[in-house]
């Protein structure tokens, strides 16, 4: 077991009083404590889902998990259904497409349906923000936030306190640096707020059309200069940049992107010599990142972040899903 | 002969005078035949206001819907309608239409839209909309972006001697925003815009006026830096008027965090220290009127994600009740609230209204100033309760309304 477990255990608490939450919405509503309860949960996953032989765990057999995916996602998606599988759950994925469904009182309409089938765990994915809060007030079973609008990523931001906790072997204290489309990411938000909850000191840096008004309210240092923001970072996370941002309207080109804001072995030489490099994915390769970077067998944690999330959502679905089969402690 | 009433007792506050006067108000017909200490005549029916504030009826400049219940419920006796209706008030008949709604309990003073169907590119048909009973011009919900279009609006009310009333706003800085940029929308992940579209949108309609020598109404202001901009014009004495509404010096962006769209309004709430400085506008005289801005919108246009619902609020039950939180607060006196709510807002639209005086029409409501109440969302008396004042305790409620001379 890597180093951080026995520290995160503090809290003392047990039961639902570890994880007192029916939804996971964001993780702006988690305590520290409640954080690492969720990482440390999310340990004897990763160990199961590198079993050489059957990754099979009957926990949540015969209960029924939705993957409602209101906004295109495959990634995601697939991990949360492989998450559910794992544990032995019925598993069935939802594709509304964005258009049909996004306007109007279908929203709550489609929340009432999936709710009178009775599902145990539903995820939910939505382009709008705060999206999700809303079908989770209309439903009987625990809710999983897989991403909505610009808000809240709160699995991926679990995932990658995980990658970090595991890699570095700790949080606190730790320099992350996060770069690129700050303003349009889910992913930076539950990632700031996630990492300054545990105790990491944390860098965004982001061209200043792309920069959120008064982020160094929520904790962080802001750069628009990436060299200054990398200097000394242990960790240096970079966000996807979407197509339709550089086309003038907020970045003039991708290779003015990439002059300014690409993360190149130059540029990653100026952070700590053993820096971790992440990123959510998809990657603009020769844009936000170089593939020699993202390739880097030692200081990339990339296919790792991708192996960690399946096991923190399994452990986010079993934690969510005790109440219902009243696990000792939690019913 | 005509029915005589004397409300007797009361405390009546007059826009025009600087304080309130103990007496007795005499009603001949529809209007006030006098006011004074005189005893009231035998044969009149006697009205006892004794612990009540005895006001003109509110003149609401800048309301979405034409909704009795709810303006009878806050002592509203005439609304200006926005011309944001649905067709858009562009015509002649659809303006002598909205006129008629509410008579004879409510009058209605339809308010032209400036442009064919609010698209801010051809001049609307002013003159005829006037001469179907528009009282004013307004450019809508939104900003008119093409500025040749905005001075030659200007121009034309000018000439026709109405008012035009803007929304404060740049098109280009606001886009498809629905928050002020700023650390709640930014938590949220919410599109947002800075404050200064407001500014930008304020300088650019002043200079315009300076230049068509207009009379120019921003309906609704919620910026410091915006205040500033008014507060210099009309010391330089042009016709520039402001409005603002209870939620911009009751709330700030806050409000709207857990993405509670019945505080998502348009313009969006603003910081702190704009909401700070609302305040000192109303208190200074810079802002000219006060408006419910009365939006109700059901749950089909409000329970949706924060970005696709709707902007606006039902503020006609709660605006005096909140304005009155002014006076105990000393910002200003009852009879300078009066003259925002009622008196100035007449001034703007051209109307015999907002005053209590010998000759003036009898609309007059009778306000329990202290009397505490609760704001309550699912209890409304509007068409739907989509109030960010929820569960707020309040003090100040209108116990009788008389339009025209006839108690509602």
């Amino acid at each position: 077991m890597p180093q951080g477990i026995s520290e995160t255990r503090a809290s003392g608490l047990t039961g639902r009083d570890a994880f007192p939450h029916r939804h996971l919405l964001a993780i702006s509503a988690l305590a520290p404590w409640e954080i690492s309860f969720l990482l440390d949960e999310a340990e004897q996953w990763v160990t199961l889902n590198r079993a050489a032989s059957a990754k099979h765990d009957g926990r949540l057999a015969g209960l029924t998990q939705i993957n409602a995916f209101f906004e295109a996602s495959t990634r995601t998606m697939l991990s949360f259904e492989i998450a559910g599988k794992r544990l032995g759950a019925d598993t069935v994925n939802m594709h509304a497409a964005q258009s049909s469904v996004r306007k109007g009182e279908t929203l709550i309409d489609t929340a009432v349906t999936l709710n009178a089938m009775h599902a145990d765990v539903i995820v939910i994915r939505h382009g709008s923000s705060g999206a999700v809060r809303l079908i989770a007030d209309k439903v009987d079973c625990p809710v999983l936030n897989a991403g909505d609008g610009w808000h809240e990523h709160p699995t991926q931001g679990l995932l990658d306190a995980l990658t970090i906790r595991r890699r570095k072997g700790r949080i606190d204290g730790v320099i992350v640096t996060i770069c690129g489309d700050v303003m349009h990411s889910r992913v930076a938000r539950s990632n700031i707020l996630c990492l300054t909850a545990l105790g990491a000191q944390v860098r965004v840096v982001a061209p200043p059309t792309l920069m959120p008004a008064d982020i160094d309210r929520m904790r962080v240092e802001a750069f628009t200069d990436f060299d200054a923001g990398i200097a000394g970072a242990d960790v240096v996370m970079m966000l996807r940049l979407q197509n339709e941002r550089m086309d003038g309207a907020f970045i003039p080109s991708p290779r003015e992107y990439h002059m300014l804001y690409g993360l190149t072995l130059a540029r990653l030489a100026r952070a700590a010599p053993d820096a971790l490099v992440m990123h959510p994915g998809p990657m603009n390769r020769g844009v936000e990142i170089d593939s020699i970077v993202a390739d880097d067998k030692v200081r990339s944690a990339i296919t790792e972040q991708v192996e960690l999330g399946v096991a923190v959502r399994m452990a986010c679905l079993d934690v969510l899903t005790r109440r219902a089969r009243k696990v000792e402690g939690w019913a | 002969m005509s029915i005589r009433i004397a409300i007797t007792n009361g405390l009546i506050v007059d826009p025009t005078a600087i304080a309130p006067i103990a007496g007795t108000v005499l009603i001949e017909g529809d209007s006030i035949s006098s006011i004074g200490d005189s005893p009231a005549p035998s044969d009149a029916d006697i009205v006892d206001a004794k612990g009540m504030i005895v006001a003109p009826g509110i003149v609401d400049l800048g309301v979405f819907r034409t909704d009795k219940p709810a303006f009878q419920f806050g002592g509203i006796t005439r609304a200006g309608l926005m011309p944001d209706q649905s067709p858009p008030l562009d015509d002649p008949g659809l303006v002598q239409r909205a006129a008629r709604a509410g008579k004879p309990d409510l009058w209605v003073h339809p308010i032209a839209a400036a442009t064919r169907d609010l698209a801010g590119k051809e001049m609307a048909e002013l003159a005829m909309m006037r001469a179907a009973g528009a009282k004013a011009v307004a450019t809508g919900r939104q900003w008119i972006a093409d500025s040749g279009v905005m001075a030659r609006v200007l121009a034309y009310a000018a000439a026709l001697d109405m008012t035009v009333i803007a929304h404060a706003e740049d098109g280009g800085l606001v886009g498809r925003a629905v928050a002020t940029a700023g650390e709640t929308a930014t938590r949220l992940g919410l599109h947002a815009a800075p404050a200064v579209a407001e500014a930008m949108a304020v300088a650019r309609d002043i200079a315009l006026a300076r230049q068509a020598g207009a009379a120019l109404h921003f309906r609704i202001v919620s910026t410091a830096a915006a205040f500033a901009l008014i507060r210099a014009a009309k010391a330089e004495g042009l016709r520039i008027t402001c409005g603002t509404s209870p939620a911009y010096f009751q709330l700030s962006d806050i409000a709207a965090s857990d993405f509670r769209t019945f505080a998502r309004l348009s313009p969006p709430l603003r910081c702190e220290a704009d909401r700070q400085a609302t305040i000192a506008a109303i208190a200074d005289g810079t802002v000219d009127v006060l408006t419910s801005s009365h939006d109700p919108r059901g749950p089909e246009d409000k329970r949706l994600p924060f970005a696709d619902a709707a902007p606006g609020m039902a503020g006609a039950e709660t605006l005096l009740a909140l304005a009155l939180g002014l006076v105990r607060d000393e910002h200003l006196t009852i009879n300078a609230l009066m003259a925002l709510l009622s008196a100035n807002p007449a001034r703007l639209l051209g109307i015999d209204a907002g005053r209590i005086a010998a000759g003036a029409p009898a609309d007059l409501i009778l306000i329990d100033p202290d009397a505490p109440w609760k704001v309550d969302s699912a209890k409304m008396a509007a068409e739907a309760g989509n109030t960010p004042f929820d569960g707020l305790p309040v003090q100040g409620r209108v116990r009788r309304v008389m339009k025209g001379g006839r108690f509602l």
